[in-house]
């Protein structure tokens, strides 16, 4: 893969080099609850502790010296994490058409989904602890694709429970076969 | 069996094993089940253990004569004889049992199988949701003229299993099971014989072939003429013609297809790696450890050869018929509209002959997938140019225009470079691609046509990836930091798991979301229109009572 100094472009790419993925037009995105950062910043502090902790074990009790550089990796890791964990639960966002649901998230590693109400099998709603504790919940809608189809995370409790009956009654409606 | 061109005016079933009642396999299930092991392996144990036992028995050892003279020498004929005939007695009784407690009924709606002894086991398909319905015939249940029917629905093992019926009975059951999720009304006899299928003998009839009322033609030479006749021809029954295959492949073409395949390239290279070592003066663990697997090799050969040599692929008014096998065999019938995703593909190797192979993806596996079974999932194992067209005609009916035969031609040949000034049909990828894919971006790029997405795509293995828009199950795209800076971005089309994934690696950024608004919008629209799951349904047939979501499903 070619590094970003030596990509030459052909040159309509060069007039905007870096044009984004972007549905236009598609209306206003529902963002998930704010509060959801929360739960990503316990999550990624958590990761960063134990592994930074096992590093340090490794480092200070085994004198492996390479542990140190692991964990000090980790470390940095885990602070641009949090710093950008804000931008990417405001990525994160879903709009109900007129027939399918589309999801989106990420901001450097984009993502966008359409999956038909048609095609749902199921619905799944789970609540992690930190998540329970804050009154969210995670919304899954279940396909019959190999790959998961969209989940939803952060969404507040009875926002989820009633996106849940909505998407049902939309796909009893519309309802195909596999 | 094969339906007539012209359906007939909706027969009456052929079996009298789709009225609901409960029913029973065929008698020799247990044996053919396994049972025949069970008693081969006694008999090795008991041969085995001839010294112990006797040491046991008559208390002398070094024994060194017959033991049958011995026993008649010292008059225990007749202890002997009831030993045996006990053991023999509890095994046919355990047997018994377990035949007399597996049984299942089919309906209107729903397949049942319940079976287990100790540990009772039920299992329930929904007739309007098979997936697929397969009929195996392994090599020792053949000879004996008996075969499995299963029905598979969607789902990892969601398989219900008919095992084992006689021969032409599964046949005509198929056919039956068929006709029922097709959605058309049979004209059952009002007052259905009461369930005269439980045969009144067990092991008194010498050659049970089926299941119903024991026909007259019992005696040994009709019975050996009618396993002949089936192992010879297992797709041709008695009273309709076989489905003419569409495609034949001749043996030295499959044979030269599994020689060529990548599996050969990783032997030659582990052939040399060992040469190699030995010249370099290792010592002869190496040959030792490597060369029972080079000798296993074979085998994978002759198996993968054996399963799929006398294929045939066939349209039926059920669906499309695929059959493999030589020792074993198994005929798959797919329903219209169970493909969700179709690859057709030829690794570099093939190149040169002009070989190509078809994968599809189903929802459910009637081939056994957990019986290690590959060919469930193969649609051509090795075909010409002709025959994937004619293939593709079968598994994607109404995709036959020229337009159609263009894009499939383009897709599998052609690309953006090499008929340059010729319509080429497909949107391609930029060259700009080309730092992510240099060799082959100029290959790669989709289109739609007849509610039909074709992605095209490799170039040392090339591949067409054809999803009918009515199976697909969403649309995805997405880009990373790499590709933004070339404004490219890749593009799935979401499918049930299989062994295709229609995904498209470099597509410009413009470019997808074009196809984001395609595909999602034509997978609606297709999935609406889409019928095929009660296939043929006559319209004068009521919906039955479960089926509450109407023809437009």
């Amino acid at each position: 893969m070619p590094d970003s100094d030596d990509v030459n472009p052909p040159e309509h790419a060069r007039v905007e080099p870096s044009e984004r993925l972007d549905l236009v037009g598609v209306g206003e995105w529902k963002r998930v609850s704010p509060k959801y950062v929360l739960v990503e910043i316990v999550g990624t502090i958590l990761f960063g502790v134990v592994v930074c902790g096992g590093a340090s074990v490794l480092w200070l009790l085994l004198e492996q010296t390479w542990a140190l550089w692991v964990g000090l990796a980790v470390l940095l890791m885990t602070i641009i994490n949090l710093v950008f964990e804000p931008r990417r639960v405001r990525s994160i966002g879903y709009l109900l058409r007129e027939d399918d649901l589309l999801f989106r998230r990420g901001i450097l590693f984009q993502r966008f989904v359409a999956v038909p109400y048609g095609r749902m099998q199921l619905i799944d709603i789970t609540r992690g602890p930190v998540a329970r504790w804050l009154g969210l919940a995670d919304l899954k809608f279940v396909t019959a694709a190999a790959t998961a189809g969209v989940s939803i995370p952060g969404l507040a409790e009875a926002d989820a429970e009633s996106l849940r009956d909505r998407l049902v009654e939309l796909a009893e409606i519309r309802r195909a076969g596999l | 069996m094969s339906e007539p061109a012209v359906p007939a005016p909706l027969a009456a079933p052929r079996t009298d094993l789709t009225d609901g009642q409960w029913h029973r396999l065929h008698p020799a299930t247990p044996l053919l089940r396994g049972g025949i092991f069970m008693v081969a392996v006694l008999g090795f144990v008991i041969a085995n253990l001839r010294e112990r036992l006797i040491d046991l028995f008559l208390g002398e050892e070094n024994y060194g004569g017959d033991p049958i003279d011995e026993i008649y020498q010292r008059g225990g004929t007749g202890w002997a004889l009831l030993i045996i005939a006990g053991v023999l007695l509890v095994i046919i009784v355990a047997f018994y049992l377990s035949w007399r407690m597996h049984t299942f009924r089919i309906n209107g709606e729903v397949v049942e199988v319940r079976s287990g002894l100790v540990f009772r086991s039920n299992r329930k398909a929904r007739l309007d949701r098979v997936q697929g319905v397969n009929l195996a015939r392994p090599l020792i249940p053949r000879l004996f003229g008996a075969a499995r029917l299963d029905i598979a629905v969607a789902g990892q093992d969601g398989n219900v299993q008919l095992a084992y019926l006689g021969s032409k009975l599964a046949d005509d059951l198929r056919r039956d099971i068929l006709h029922l999720a097709s959605g058309l009304r049979q004209s059952r006899a009002a007052d259905a014989a009461p369930s005269l299928t439980v045969p009144a003998v067990l092991g008194g009839d010498a050659a049970p072939t089926l299941i119903g009322p024991p026909t007259a033609h019992s005696a040994l030479g009709d019975f050996a003429a009618a396993r002949y006749n089936e192992f010879v021809a297992p797709e041709r029954g008695p009273d309709a013609a076989p489905p003419e295959s569409v495609v034949r492949i001749p043996p030295g073409r499959l044979i030269g297809s599994v020689v060529l395949s990548g599996f050969t390239v990783f032997l030659l290279l582990a052939g040399i790696g060992l040469i190699v070592s030995v010249i370099a003066g290792s010592s002869g663990w190496v040959l030792v450890a490597v060369l029972p697997g080079l000798i296993g090799s074979v085998g994978y050969y002759f198996s993968r050869i054996t399963k799929q040599l006398r294929f045939t692929i066939a349209g039926t008014a059920d669906g499309v018929r695929v059959g493999f096998g030589l020792l074993s065999t198994s005929s798959q019938t797919l329903p219209p509209g169970r493909i969700h995703a179709i690859k057709v593909s030829q690794p570099i190797l093939w190149r040169r002959f002009g070989w190509w192979q078809i994968n599809i993806n189903t929802a459910g596996h009637a081939g056994g997938a957990s019986a290690g079974n590959p060919t469930s999932t193969v649609l051509l194992p090795v075909g010409t140019l002709a025959d994937v067209e004619k293939v593709l005609e079968l598994a994607l009916p109404g995709f036959t225009t020229d337009t159609h035969g263009a894009l499939v031609e383009n897709g599998m040949l052609g690309g953006r470079k090499a008929d340059s000034g010729v319509a080429d049909f497909y949107s391609n990828a930029p060259s700009r691609a080309v730092w992510l894919r240099p060799f082959s971006w100029w290959r790669t790029g989709w289109a739609v046509s007849g509610n039909v997405a074709l992605i095209r795509r490799g170039v040392l293995s090339r591949d067409l990836i054809l999803v009918p828009l009515a199976r697909m199950q969403g649309v995805s795209v997405r880009q990373g930091p790499i590709k933004r800076l070339l404004r490219l971005a890749s593009a799935d089309l979401l499918a049930v798991a299989g062994p295709v994934t229609a995904s498209l690696s470099v597509i410009d950024v413009d470019e997808a979301l074009v196809l984001f608004q395609w595909m999602s919008t034509g997978a609606v629209s297709s999935a609406l229109a889409d019928t095929s799951h009660r296939w043929s349904r006559a319209d004068e047939a009521p919906k039955p009572a479960a089926d509450q979501y109407g023809e437009t499903e």
